[in-house]
């Protein structure tokens, strides 16, 4: 059985100079930086490594450092020793044109969580087979409710 | 090939039979050509909701997208906080989780159970899941106070303790249930017409469930023995005694009979921790002492903790969290991020149907339009559960 240190060297050996920052939070946890021209690149080899799904795609916004954070959780079904770790793969959009090549042709199981983020973050994932909304109205023409400038509109006796 | 061939098919989103979703299908004469589901019809937005409250009132937000098991999906909201405020529960209290969150894993199998059998027309054992359920939530609400939003596991340990008598009370509902099982095998499970209608209908092979990325049931069905419970034991299970269920078919039979097996494997849980149980605190120490005196040492006779007032101004530290269980329909993953304020800054919830939903459109065509009800009830997808 392999250790989280073990599984953290592995990925840093096989990413290389790819990836900016790799961290590892005990008892599970691996988070990896990368730049957004990086992470194709990064994925396919996480893939390779035996990373072979996905668990989340979350887009998290910080509008005071006009950045999108997007985040990929990965982890393994075929080997039960990366099946213990989550890697976090993260990389940060710029706000105002927050586009990233899809991942889907890496891991298939993204094209819905990808899609939920568009729907609901903004981001526009390049490549991806229907990037359509997915939870929110066809006619929707507010900002994607997930940025921090859109507020929830209070009912009732308060509003 | 003319396009004239093919012919558009809606389904739903009115319920029952789609269930709150749609389906926009292309048909050619009776086989489906293309699938896509459409959802959204109950999206509540619970993660932005989640953002402008307190920790704590995101408990009973998380249980409303799955009726049939709120203790798990509490479960896992509560251990991804648990990692940011650097708390644990007592042992008695990971006891009392994994307990409820068993009861329930067998009230959803019969829940999806008993769905599948009206999607099938079987009347009979829709009315008999959903009839014997009513014991699994009788069981619940004893324990918790309510029948299906229990709000019980709160950060640091559980709301209540066990009852007196609650052993025996268990053992009678696991032999009842035994027999019934039993009964559902001759009405449901070995009926001719159910097996017609499932084996063989509805396959996702090992390799293409991996990269489809399916949770739960539906998982190990395709032959992949992935279990939180095992994978990254939470609670109790580190010290339970059970079984992965995993069938190699994958097809829709095969779902059913999981499900069926799990329910089994739950019950021998169940067994275990009523005979296990350790003595002890249900809330850890540091919270015990927020709660004033008085009110403590009747909590300590009762057997009930009154949520501490300062639970409302819980400050998880700066930084990040994530956490996963394996709830009845599959595995949810919870991602926190917390700026060290009273509400988390982002709060990212994947229920197990979210998951489950891009099979739908790889797995139904080339079937016919009659196998939609089949596939549909045995990949047990919950619309709730996905649109949160």
């Amino acid at each position: 059985m392999k250790s989280l240190n073990e599984i953290k060297e592995m990925v840093e050996k096989e990413l290389g100079s790819l990836a900016i920052k790799i961290v590892s939070e005990v008892p599970n946890v691996i988070t990896i930086n990368v730049e957004v021209q990086n992470l194709f690149e990064v994925a396919s080899k996480l893939n390779h490594m035996g990373f072979d799904h996905v668990k989340a795609v979350t887009g998290t916004d910080y509008p005071a450092e006009k950045k999108i954070e997007l985040t990929y959780h990965v982890s393994s079904y075929t080997d039960m020793d990366l099946a213990k770790v989550i890697i976090a793969l993260k990389a940060r959009l710029d706000r105002s044109n927050p586009k990233v090549t899809s991942l889907v042709k890496v891991w298939p199981s993204a094209e819905y969580l990808e899609r939920e983020t568009y729907d609901l973050v903004g981001v526009i994932f390049e490549g991806h087979p229907k990037l359509e909304r997915l939870l929110l109205p066809s006619d929707w023409d507010q900002i994607p409710p997930l940025l921090k400038e859109f507020k929830i509109k209070t009912e009732g006796i308060d509003a | 090939m003319s396009e004239d061939r093919f012919m558009q098919v809606l389904i739903g989103p009115q319920h029952p039979g789609s269930g709150h979703m749609r389906f926009i299908v292309k048909m050619d004469g009776d086989i489906i050509n293309e699938f896509e589901p459409d959802i959204g019809y109950v999206h509540r937005s619970v993660e932005k909701i989640a953002e402008s409250k307190r920790y704590i009132q995101i408990v009973p937000l998380v249980e409303r997208p799955t009726l049939a098991d709120t203790a798990n999906t509490n479960l896992g909201y509560v251990l991804a906080l648990e990692k940011l405020l650097g708390i644990d529960a007592p042992p008695r209290a990971q006891y009392l989780r994994t307990l409820l969150a068993e009861i329930n894993r067998i009230h959803s199998h019969l829940y999806g159970l008993g769905i599948h059998g009206i999607m099938l027309g079987s009347s009979t054992v829709f009315m008999w899941c959903f009839a014997d359920r009513e014991i699994w939530i009788e069981l619940a609400q004893e324990l918790t106070g309510a029948r299906i939003t229990y709000s019980y596991i709160i950060p640091g340990g559980v709301r209540r303790d066990l009852p007196d008598g609650f052993g025996g009370k268990i053992s009678k509902a696991v032999a009842y249930m035994e027999r019934r099982l039993k009964d559902y095998e001759k009405i449901f499970i070995n009926n001719p017409v159910v097996t017609a209608r499932l084996i063989g209908i509805g396959t996702i092979k090992r390799e293409e469930a991996i990269r489809l990325g399916i949770v739960g049931p539906n998982l190990r069905a395709s032959g992949v023995k992935y279990d939180v419970r095992k994978v990254e034991p939470y609670c109790a299970y580190p010290e339970m005694d059970f079984d992965i269920v995993v069938r190699e078919e994958g097809d829709a039979y095969a779902r059913v009979l999981v499900r069926v097996d799990e329910i089994k494997q739950s019950m021998r849980i169940l067994k275990q921790i009523v005979e296990k149980i350790p003595n002890g605190p249900i809330l850890n120490e540091a919270y015990l002492k927020m709660i004033p005196p008085r009110l403590r040492e009747r909590a300590e006779q009762k057997g009930m903790v009154k949520i501490p007032a300062t639970f409302i101004n819980l400050k998880p530290r700066k930084g990040e969290a994530v956490s996963r269980v394996e709830t009845g329909r599959g595995e949810v993953i919870y991602y926190i991020v917390s700026d060290g304020s009273t509400n988390p800054y982002r709060f990212r919830f994947v229920s197990p149907s979210l998951r489950n939903l891009i099979a739908f459109k790889y797995v139904m065509p080339g079937h016919r339009l009659a196998d939609i009800p089949a596939i549909y009830g045995s990949l047990d997808y919950f619309p709730p559960d996905a649109d949160r």
